[in-house]
């Protein structure tokens, strides 16, 4: 043995009263864990390659089939846990640097859970947004910071560009070639019927879902794959990726063994050739620098629309998005550090950027104080999971949320967290085209509108209990949030009260 | 050709004037405003006076002849077209370009050709009379780079780390490059004849542009560079 022998992370347990050898678990695994061996006429399992996706437990027609974790535990230690070591024995194995996926896994604090909402009693009444009507549309883009007339004494109504959004909510970057085909497609159709709107990610926009341009947010990273004049002009905002919170400070490199078909052709670069996105823009130094790239996007698009700048949440972010709002942008997205991935190294995804409840309320904060938050939207994302955090970040500040894992996982993702291995049995994660076609687009559409809808109708019940009856008046209105067990200081940066207070 | 008098002109204005035109247009008075041609598909440009930063960004076809100086990222991102400059060009020439060419009588700055790619039939291709600064043509993925050192003959061809990070694409340097380090993963070796026949039209049209004498052009030696693989990363990662 060269290496250090690992125990497997997972345990198979087939129930061999209840399984009948129908081998629907074998066709399902793509990593190769279920078997039927013939000369016994049973079903067996190399739990070694299990990743904990559930696609076999989900489809297996007798319930057969559990996976847990392996009980079989190195000696317990608080300090040395189970993953650490087996992270030591992985590098000591290959010399490589660790590499995972999806958002940072670790208990570390999650602010939307120690923050509360406000209601309405006695003094001003709730409303109901069954009976009464209430707004959930929201428009992102420059605001105008005075009221103008023109020499005839008529108000100038001409606006900046703008994004209209039926709700506070747009799904995140995902690229093509970090998910496949069939998950575009359903965002893309979801989003519309929505509409909302998706976002192509940094791997170019695939020729089909040109016709849904109108509810596509065009990204530009480093690398600018498939960046091209017709990508630009087809959607309907355009985005600056500068860092992501599930790896900031770092670019991506995309395996040339992904790199096939569609996906090359997407991002117009050759089959095989690693996909690079350097961790700089290496025209970008400055917010002078930035400035230039958001201008020329805009002179490229003669001024129609509104440019997104993407930043992870990081320990500067007031001051950075205080200079990304000076440097022209429509609207600031801040990523925060428990964001997800199709891949990243695990040091990094741990241990790199804070939590975007933090990042917003300083944001937020700052563009007030300096007068200028008119002059950008902000839309928060980086774990967004629920109806309420989207509140939450609301009344935090922000105009909108980015979510992607929540919308994955009504795709039919199951959170194991092996998207860098590009063998998703759930079809979402893969080029696979075997593994591809298990995702219908329109099962998967119709399930981000039911998710979308119910959330939407959620937000118009904390909004209704409130007594708020828009987004916007919910927009930065930290008098209806309270603080749980948190430090004087998180309760000041929050810019929130304690409950009781 | 059609003119229009850039003095005092605001870039905004410039270059919404220049949407309006259809016809070949001389820029005169050109100072330093930005984003000329930005994404333009058809037409020819010729400025007079230097233009400034990301001229012909996004560039999808057009061709833009710069009779003196250029400044940062001339053709950024370019999908297809042309540009010419009669002088030097400052900082991150052709980033990203994927296709048209780009022709430099002089010098570039730092960072030339950065990330330049090549897909199916569009083949970006930079040719830099003078010499090149540091970090020419990092992290390139595809495309032809051609320096040819002809403007200061007692200057190194290139700055310090070329080709970092390359993993597609050829590098041409008219000398023998005995005094370049180049990054492990690429590969420097004395251009051949068959090497040199990929860039005789492109030099031809050099000539062309510049009224060189394309036989003492190649009556020189040139070093020719590959990366070594398209996967530069491919061994660097364990799945966790």
């Amino acid at each position: 043995m060269n290496g250090i022998y690992m125990t497997p992370e997972f345990d198979v347990i087939r129930s061999d009263a209840r399984c009948t050898a129908c081998r629907v678990c074998q066709r399902q695994c793509a990593n190769g864990v279920h078997s039927f061996l013939a000369e016994k006429g049973v079903m067996v399992s190399d739990e070694t390659k299990c990743v904990n996706c559930q696609r076999c437990v989900s489809f297996c027609p007798a319930r057969a089939l559990k996976i847990v974790r392996n009980d079989n535990r190195l000696r317990e230690n608080a300090n040395w846990d189970q993953d650490t070591i087996r992270e030591i024995y992985k590098q000591a194995n290959s010399g490589g640097v660790l590499l995972s996926s999806m958002g940072n896994p670790k208990p570390l604090p999650v602010y939307w859970d120690k923050i509360l909402i406000n209601a309405s009693q006695v003094t001003n009444p709730p409303i109901d947004p069954l009976r009464e009507p209430m707004e959930t549309r929201v428009f992102l883009g420059k605001k105008p910071e005075k009221v103008t007339r023109g020499a005839d004494g008529n108000l100038i109504t001409t606006l900046p560009p703008q994004i209209e959004l039926t709700m506070p909510v747009l799904f995140s970057a995902m690229s093509y070639g970090s998910i496949s085909y069939n998950a575009h497609a359903a965002l893309a159709k979801a989003a519309t019927e929505l509409g909302i709107l998706y976002n192509t990610g940094e791997g170019g926009l695939h020729e089909d879902f040109y016709p849904y341009g109108a509810h596509t947010v065009v990204q530009v990273a480093s690398g600018r794959f498939g960046v091209h004049e017709k990508y630009l002009e087809t959607g309907a905002a355009i985005e600056i990726k500068m860092g992501q919170g599930a790896k900031p400070g770092i670019g991506g490199h995309m395996a040339g063994a992904e790199i096939v078909g569609d996906v090359s052709r997407t991002r117009m670069i050759p089959e095989g050739t690693d996909a690079i996105s350097p961790a700089p823009h290496h025209d970008i130094y400055s917010i002078e620098d930035l400035r230039q790239l958001v201008y020329s996007l805009k002179e490229a698009t003669r001024y129609r629309k509104p440019v997104i700048v993407k930043v992870a949440a990081v320990h500067n972010i007031a001051a950075i998005a205080s200079g990304v709002a000076r440097s022209g942008a429509d609207i600031i997205a801040i990523d925060g550090f428990r964001g997800g991935t199709g891949a990243a190294p695990t040091r990094i995804r741990d241990n790199v950027g804070i939590p975007i409840e933090l990042a917003l309320a300083a944001v937020d904060q700052r563009l007030r104080d300096e007068g200028i938050r008119g002059r950008v939207s902000l839309i928060a994302g980086g774990s967004i999971r629920s109806a309420a955090d989207v509140v939450k970040a609301l009344a935090l500040g922000a105009d909108a949320c980015y979510v992607a894992t929540a919308a994955l996982l009504a795709l039919g993702c199951h959170l194991c967290r092996t998207c860098q291995s590009g063998k998703c049995n759930w079809g979402i994660a893969t080029q696979e085209p075997e593994l591809v076609k298990r995702l219908d687009p329109d099962r998967g559409s119709e399930r981000l509108v039911n998710l979308m809808n119910a959330w939407r109708h959620e937000i118009m019940e904390l909004m209704g209990g409130m007594g708020i009856n828009s987004v916007e008046a919910l927009r930065g209105n930290r008098l209806m949030l309270r603080g749980v067990g948190l430090t004087q200081k998180e309760l000041e940066i929050l810019g929130i009260s304690h409950a009781g207070e | 050709m059609k003119q229009i008098d850039a003095k005092e002109l605001d870039f905004r204005t410039l270059n919404e004037r220049l949407r309006q035109e259809t016809d070949d247009i001389e820029i005169l008075n050109c100072c330093g405003q930005r984003f000329i041609g930005a994404g333009l598909s058809d037409r020819k440009l010729l400025l007079r006076g230097t233009p400034g930063n990301a001229l012909g960004a996004y560039l999808n076809g057009a061709e833009i002849t710069v009779g003196g100086n250029a400044q940062d990222a001339v053709g950024d991102t370019m999908n297809a077209g042309k540009i010419i400059i009669h002088g030097d060009v400052g900082d991150a020439a052709g980033y990203a370009m994927r296709g048209g060419t780009i022709f430099v009588k002089g010098s570039a700055g730092y960072r030339a050709g950065i990330h330049m790619k090549a897909y199916q039939d569009k083949i970006p291709q930079m040719v830099i009379g003078g010499a090149a600064g540091s970090f020419l043509g990092e992290y390139q993925a595809g495309g032809v780079i051609v320096v040819l050192g002809l403007e200061e003959p007692d200057r190194r061809i290139v700055g310090n780390f070329p080709c970092t990070g390359m993993h597609g694409g050829k590098l041409f340097l008219r000398s023998r490059c005995e005094d370049v380090r180049f990054p492990e993963q690429a590969t420097a070796r004395p251009a051949t004849k068959q090497d040199l026949k990929e860039i005789h039209n492109i030099l031809l049209d050099y000539c062309a542009f510049f009224a060189y004498d394309i036989n003492k052009i190649l009556d020189a030696p040139f070093t020719v560079v590959t990366p070594d693989t398209a996967n530069p990363y491919r061994r660097m990662y364990v799945e966790n």
